[in-house]
């Protein structure tokens, strides 16, 4: 029995048009079917794209969003059937990290007054003094200081405001941290020290963490296993060094290889999978296996009409796509995409920025990709007439509004990861969860 | 390299990124007055309105003659267009009934400011009650909750599809001709415009990150909404408060010439002052002049302090 089981959990939402009485047109898929199961002190990676529904799949075990169908099992207890009132009493062993360290902290509350409110919300602590006294001992832990208590937020760094999150989420004991990118807001420095003290704090404490994540590198580094989602469902979970060493899922390769490797005479040697097309919008995904409009291997039958499950395939390792085996073993060979040696793009496309970007992923100031990001409208067109499969997903992003892009662009922090997704249609998928985001407000 | 301990890495990184130890906890609302204290604007806006709300409070004591009696009533004839300007004893004049202007003024400033503060607390009141209950219920109700939202901002919509002055004219009307009616008309006017300020200002809040925080935590709505939306949504209601303390008076002041202020001449009121030297201004216009200014300057004071309110407690000018 595992601590907390996910079982086809569905998040569906409305799209709503009306002036006066609101009808419902469509639904958004955020999240469309995903069952999984963390162990208890085990940590379960989740990553995926953007607006591939991770967050709202983190949300929804928290019962923050309405789930639309399935079961969230924690310690035997179903929370998608629970009343309003015992939900939020159970939230105690549920708690959650958020993305923006800043905003996720209520700026007109101190640091004791942000930390006591979970105690007092679940009558932890029968006075003021005794609150203190945990809020503390937890500081200590989280490796704050002890005055920091009649501090307000925005008088921390980034990086300590992140453990404000963390020591507000363990002052209520929970059994399980559903960590919502909880290092993207930060620096590379400050990412590390955090990791190293969610670790820390789970090796003392025995926690259970689902960190949901887009940087490939930190989820490999915390997580026990790793689920990989794409457009609402899941496509494989493997044990992280299994996924790692040989991604079975054809959307999982693609991802992996959009990795650079610290090493030069490696990295020259290695191949990527470029995907063509954009990330499907989720309030009208592909028919069959979801992923079959961008995938290289796609085959005529069954990809467009049998919508593939996970399944076994040996050592925990499991796959959502009918021809895993097949792909592995090499029987089946690319009929869309192409597999390109990982430096050419920086040739190809904005040859100084790509080349520093390859060759120096960690120092590349948001600056030069923001740069690198305006160049690559120009060049993809100009390319596109000759170089068709290879800028195809480029030449999309110009249809998007340029806003939504750069301003999501400049939330994130400029990352080793990051700078090697930009290249892959990061810029579309931002758009697409903006696009998400705006429905739902509709 | 040595391999360090736990307890000495983490000690590390509380170093790393400490910020300074001397600094004590400073809240937004604190910061805000620090820049408050720093604003010239807000200084004379503070010192107008200190003035004023002084001469309202001791000014009746201070009057040197009765602000009713019709004391140097055989010295001016209306009729004959006949008056009397400032002279000694009678710094700002008399006005048509042969009354101490200077006194008159000193005495109604009281009336004045009490037209403004009860009018905005009218307005203030209720038009927080309607949008917190709006705002609660748009963030945190649900579907029922935007339901009931959607109600309450329509009545609200309707109020504030009224032209202000004729709302107001008309609640006179009905009410009669009283200050009272001068203070519940000019107030009601105000309600939509706090209600909709402080349920937009909440559900600006209500998507934050923090509230989220706070529910997955598992507290509970009310207290969420008291100790988490509210206090991030006041900045704006309490500039608008500021604010309406001046559009307010001037809005009394209008009512009054109007001719729906205090029927009664004998309690002076800057705004029934102004109406009735209306019909002299061309015989008399320092009549008019005095109540004119003392309104100006008063609502000039308010806005300035409001003006100034806004700056401090806008986050975005935070340095």
């Amino acid at each position: 029995m595992s601590l907390l089981e996910l079982d086809g959990v569905k998040v569906h939402f409305p799209i709503k048009k009306g002036v006066l009485f609101d009808r419902t047109v469509g639904h958004v898929y955020a999240v469309d079917g995903v069952s999984l199961k963390v162990e208890a002190g085990e940590t379960y990676g989740l990553v995926g794209e953007s607006g591939c529904g991770k967050t709202t799949l983190g949300r929804s075990v928290l019962r923050l969003v309405d789930i639309t169908e399935g079961s969230v099992v924690l310690d035997g207890t179903d929370l998608a059937k629970l009343p309003g009132e015992e939900m939020r009493r159970f939230r105690r062993r549920l708690q959650m990290v958020f993305q923006d360290p800043l905003g996720s902290l209520n700026p007109r509350q101190n640091i004791e007054s942000i930390l006591s409110e979970g105690m007092i919300a679940h009558g932890i602590g029968k006075d003021q003094e005794e609150r203190r006294e945990k809020i503390k001992a937890i500081l200590d832990k989280v490796g704050l200081p002890s005055n920091a208590l009649a501090r307000y937020p925005h008088e921390f760094s980034g990086g300590q405001r992140q453990r404000i999150g963390i020591a507000r989420a363990l002052v209520l004991e929970p059994d399980v941290i559903i960590c919502d990118e909880p290092v993207s807001a930060l620096d590379v420095s400050v990412q590390a020290q955090v990791i190293n003290l969610l670790e820390e704090l789970q090796e003392e404490l025995g926690l259970t963490y689902l960190v949901i994540a887009h940087d490939l590198a930190v989820v490999r580094h915390i997580s026990d296993t790793i689920g990989v989602m794409y457009l609402g469902s899941l496509v494989e979970e493997a044990p992280s060094d299994a996924l790692y060493a040989e991604p079975k899922h054809p959307y999982t390769k693609a991802l992996m290889s959009a990795v650079p490797v610290p090493d030069p005479e490696v990295e020259d040697k290695r191949e990527r999978i470029l995907l063509t097309g954009d990330l499907p919008s989720p309030a009208n995904p592909p028919s069959g296996c979801r992923f079959h409009t961008r995938c290289p291997w796609a085959q005529a039958e069954r990809c467009a009409t049998e919508r593939p499950q996970l399944r076994d395939i040996g050592g925990g390792h499991r796959v959502a796509c009918h021809y895993a085996e097949d792909i592995a073993s090499g029987k089946l060979s690319l009929n869309q995409g192409e597999v390109v040696p990982a430096t050419r793009e920086g040739v190809d496309d904005t040859p100084e920025q790509d080349a520093e970007a390859e060759d120096a992923p960690a120092k590349v100031p948001a600056q030069a990709e923001k740069v690198s990001e305006d160049e690559k409208p120009a060049t993809a067109e100009k390319v596109s007439e000759d170089e068709k499969p290879a800028t195809a997903e480029k030449v999309s992003e110009d249809e998007k509004p340029a806003t939504a892009e750069k301003v999501s662009e400049d939330e994130k922090p400029a990352t080793a990861e990051k700078v090697s997704e930009d290249e892959k249609p990061a810029a579309a998928e931002k758009v697409a969860e903006a696009d998400e985001e705006s429905e739902k407000a509709v | 390299m040595a391999v360090a301990t736990k307890s000495e890495k983490i000690q590390r990184l509380a170093e790393l990124t400490a910020v300074s130890e001397t600094s004590t906890g400073a809240s937004l609302w604190r910061e805000a007055f620090r820049r408050l204290k720093s604003s010239k604007m807000a200084i004379v806006g503070a010192v107008i309105i200190v003035l004023f709300v002084l001469v309202a409070v001791v000014g009746p004591f201070l009057a040197p003659y009765s602000p009713s009696a019709q004391t140097w009533r055989n010295e001016v004839f209306p009729n004959q267009g006949k008056f009397v300007g400032a002279r000694d004893g009678n710094w700002f004049g008399l006005d048509h009934l042969g009354r101490d202007l200077f006194s008159r003024m000193l005495v109604g400033a009281r009336q004045t400011l009490l037209v403004g503060i009860v009018a905005t607390l009218i307005g203030l009141v209720a038009g927080f009650l309607i949008g917190i209950v709006s705002g609660a219920a748009a963030t945190l109700g649900g579907d029922t909750g935007r339901r009931v939202d959607s109600v309450i901002m329509r009545f609200i919509d309707m109020m504030l599809a009224l032209p202000s002055l004729l709302l107001a004219v008309s609640i006179a009307a009905v009410m009669g001709q009283s200050l009272t009616t001068v203070m519940i008309a000019v107030g009601v006017v105000q309600v939509p415009v706090f209600a909709r300020l402080l349920r937009g200002s909440m559900l600006a809040q209500g998507n934050a990150d923090y509230v989220l925080a706070a529910q997955s935590l598992g507290v509970r709505k009310r207290r969420i909404v008291l100790s988490q939306i509210l206090p991030n949504s006041l900045s704006p209601v309490i500039v608008q408060a500021t604010l309406s303390l001046a559009t307010a008076i001037i809005e009394a002041a209008a009512l009054s010439y109007l001719g729906l202020g205090n029927p009664d001449p004998a309690i002076p009121e800057w705004g029934v002052m102004l109406a009735q030297a209306q019909r002299f201004f061309s015989y008399a216009p320092a009549m008019a002049v005095y109540p004119a200014v003392g309104i100006i300057i008063t609502a000039l004071g308010f806005t300035l302090l409001g003006e100034a309110m806004r700056e401090a407690l806008d986050p975005k000018l935070r340095g």
